[in-house]
């Protein structure tokens, strides 16, 4: 019998950091100790805050630990484990604004306190590769109720009702597509969980693969009875090798407990789960480029309709939904539609994942309920930005999203909103920006990311990308000109509305969304040549400090063009601004931080 | 896997295994094992309760704690129920907690006289 269990996140954020050798080590200790009956050791999913990894729960104590090392792990097992003292300089706390007191409890903390968790209800909480501990949680309950109780129009129903939309980032409504799969009359039909997660800073479907693979087998079995397929596919990034190995064992399990393969249930109903491994191209995300990488063509996009659920995989009506979307169904079946109905706002229902990233303090994946605001994720959960550094926006939506800024802080997050917005859902990703990023060189960046991924079917996408791109390097090189402004914007607009997929249709997006917030920063850089961010180089001038300085010429050694001259111990240096390739090699090489930036 | 049935013997055999992690047990059981509760014993004290948490499937938790600050009366078991109310045992022994876990853990009656300070 255990007493304890010690929680090590294995998702990769924490793997990376060698949370498999704390394992191992946790496992030598306690044998150490002779306690090895009495405490388990369990590898589980993302506990969500990245930043603090690797992160060691202990159950039923319920006491978190952050970066935890293996120099720590004595210290855990002789003072926690063995004397029931938690180690107090390890623990994840908050401050209370109130009392100024630390607080403990990790469900007061406030990373954790905003949150509410159904897709990742189980993530950090069970072992992945025990399908038993998935049971333990309700798991394939769901599966259970929906072949023995309810019909295949009932399970859509109970769909369209619980209004869910897809988390991948179009939100079309789950209920629908599947109607439109099931209408279809056919011997042959196809599920596809599209994991192809694919925009910068994105990892909320990866965690859920890594952290609660079931969920998604269980959904995509309860998807085959509604709309009467036999068969799934998941279609996964091959980078991706954490989730792959967890899904691949997930599915191994699911067929030995006969909840997976012919007769489930012994109810008749038979359904397969096959892994396509995709070699991480963006636009295989797109469904109609992913049915054909499936299908061992290249992954280019075609043109819709027919769509998937009338003509898809093999030609036949698929659905395609996205592993978040997936995580949610076993949930909403077990626990009503009306319930999950219940949750978000009026046409966004139940909660959505967040993957953090950037300029913000608590780096890692947040599931909140729809309508909360930008402004209690960024800075209630995510802590705002390090540094004390101002904030200057939010990125949701990657490429194919948009910029938000101060006065969008307190709009609740839902899919229409965004789109009002200018800016898109998305998979979920949010960058935070500070006031030490330059929005031009963002929207470069994203145009840099389109560029490499444009699969070059259609011309606009092609060449209108690469062309934009060429603009915006000349203008944060300083070769802009109002005439610049004008083109870009009437190229973006172009490439937007004559793309054959939505990679090109949303490519415009980053551009269009800078151009209407941050219209001043791209005037700085083509009337006056500056980046006010001083991020773009080209339009920095360097100059040297006279009081400053102290003569020792490093920086003259290192300059690689010559650009600066002075006389040792005598003479303060002085920059050539002709000479200079602004490189800022002397800013880096200068012990006194005498030279400037402007 | 065959019936639903099949799947709830599965999930209530599993649900064991991880229901320390949840917040759903009917008793938590705080033993003290600072220095002063090992010596004084605390070690079979825990294995008692551990050994009848297995065998009886009890619906409980059990979690260590420190010293505090009435070693004279080590080893302290601490039960708290689910309002929250707190019950002191003091000086307990296997035998004792042999007794706690029949009368307060399995009929819900306190051991009025394992409260009390004897020495």
């Amino acid at each position: 019998m255990e007493r304890t269990h010690v929680l090590v996140c294995a998702g990769t954020g924490c793997t990376s950091s060698k949370s498999l050798e704390l394992v191992k080590r946790f496992e030598e200790a306690i044998r150490m100790k002779d306690l090895q009956s009495e405490i388990k050791v369990v590898k589980t999913g993302c506990f969500g805050l990245c930043q603090k990894g690797p992160i060691v729960a202990i159950h039923p104590d319920k006491v978190f630990y952050s970066h935890v090392t293996l120099g720590d792990v004595d210290e855990i097992v002789n003072e926690h484990l063995y004397k029931g003292r938690p180690v107090k300089r390890l623990e994840i706390t908050d401050i209370d604004e109130e009392t100024k007191e630390a607080i403990f409890e990790f469900e007061k903390i406030k990373f954790y306190a905003k949150q509410k968790r159904i897709a990742l209800r189980n993530c950090g909480l069970i072992n992945p590769e025990d399908v038993t501990e998935y049971i333990a949680l309700d798991g394939y309950q769901a599966l259970a109720k929906v072949l023995m109780t309810m019909t295949p129009q009932n399970v859509i129903d109970e769909m369209k009702k619980s209004g869910l939309r897809g988390r991948g980032g179009g939100g079309f409504p789950t209920g629908n597509k599947w109607q439109f799969a099931a209408n279809q009359v056919n011997d042959e039909k196809y599920v596809i969980c599209n994991a192809d997660e694919g925009d910068p800073g994105a990892f909320m479907d990866r965690s859920i693969l890594e952290g609660d693979p079931h969920s998604v087998i269980e959904a995509m079995t309860i998807a085959g009875y509604a709309i009467g397929a036999h068969h799934g596919y998941v279609y996964i990034r091959a980078e991706y090798p954490i989730a792959v190995e967890r899904l691949k064992i997930a599915i191994q399990q699911s067929e030995e407990y006969g909840m997976l393969g012919d007769n489930i249930f012994n109810t008749g109903f038979k359904f397969n789960i096959e892994i396509r491994l995709g070699a991480g191209a963006f636009v295989c995300g797109e469904e109609t480029a992913l049915i054909a990488s499936i299908e061992g063509r290249r992954g280019m996009p075609s043109v819709k309709p027919p769509f998937p659920a009338v003509k898809g995989v093999w030609g036949k009506p698929t659905i395609i939904n996205n592993v978040e979307t997936f995580a949610n169904i076993p949930a909403i079946i077990n626990t009503g539609a009306d319930w999950f109905a219940s949750i978000g706002t009026e046409k966004s229902k139940g909660t959505k994942v967040f993957a953090l990233g950037g300029k913000i303090v608590n780096t890692g994946l947040v599931e909140v309920p729809m309508g909360t605001t930008l402004r209690e994720v960024i800075y209630e959960i995510g802590g705002g930005c390090p540094n004390h550094k101002n904030f200057k926006a939010v990125q949701t939506g990657g490429p194919s999203g948009g910029c938000l800024t101060e006065e969008h802080l307190d709009t609740p997050i839902d899919f229409d909103n965004l789109i009002a917005l200018g800016s898109m859902m998305g998979s979920g990703g949010m960058i935070i920006l500070d006031e030490d990023n330059c929005m031009v060189d963002v929207a470069r960046f994203y145009m840099d990311f389109i560029v490499d991924e444009s699969c070059g079917k259609c011309t606009p996408c092609r060449i209108g990308t690469k062309r934009m791109l060429e603009m915006l390097i000349d203008i944060t090189e300083g070769r802009g000109t109002l005439q610049t402004l004008t083109d870009l914007e009437t190229l973006a607009l172009h490439v937007k509305d004559s793309s054959l997929c939505g990679l090109g249709q949303t490519a415009s997006n980053p551009v269009l969304s800078t151009l209407k917030h941050f219209k001043h920063e791209y005037l700085a850089h083509v009337i006056d040549k500056k980046c006010p961010a001083k991020v773009c180089k080209a339009l920095l001038d360097y100059s040297i400090d006279k009081d400053l300085c102290k003569k020792c010429g490093l920086c003259a050694k290192g300059c690689p063009t010559t650009a600066i001259s002075g006389v040792l111990g005598k003479e303060a240096y002085v920059v050539d601004a002709a000479k200079c390739i602004r490189c800022g090699a002397c800013v880096q090489n200068c012990p006194f931080g005498a030279i400037e930036r402007a | 896997m065959k019936s639903l049935d099949e799947l709830n013997k599965i999930r209530e055999a599993a649900l064991l295994k991880v229901n320390l992690r949840q917040n759903n047990a009917q008793y938590r059981i705080l033993v003290g094992m600072a220095t002063c509760g090992i010596a004084a014993g605390a070690r079979p004290v825990m294995k008692t309760f551990l050994d009848a948490i297995d065998k009886d499937q009890l619906p409980v938790t059990l979690q260590q704690t420190g010293c505090i600050g009435m070693c004279i009366h080590e080893p302290i078991v601490e039960i708290i129920d689910q309002a929250g109310t707190k019950t002191t045992y003091l000086e307990v022994t296997a035998a004792k907690a042999s007794e706690i876990i029949e009368s307060h853990l399995k009929q819900g009656k306190i051991l009025e006289a394992y409260t009390h300070v004897t020495k």
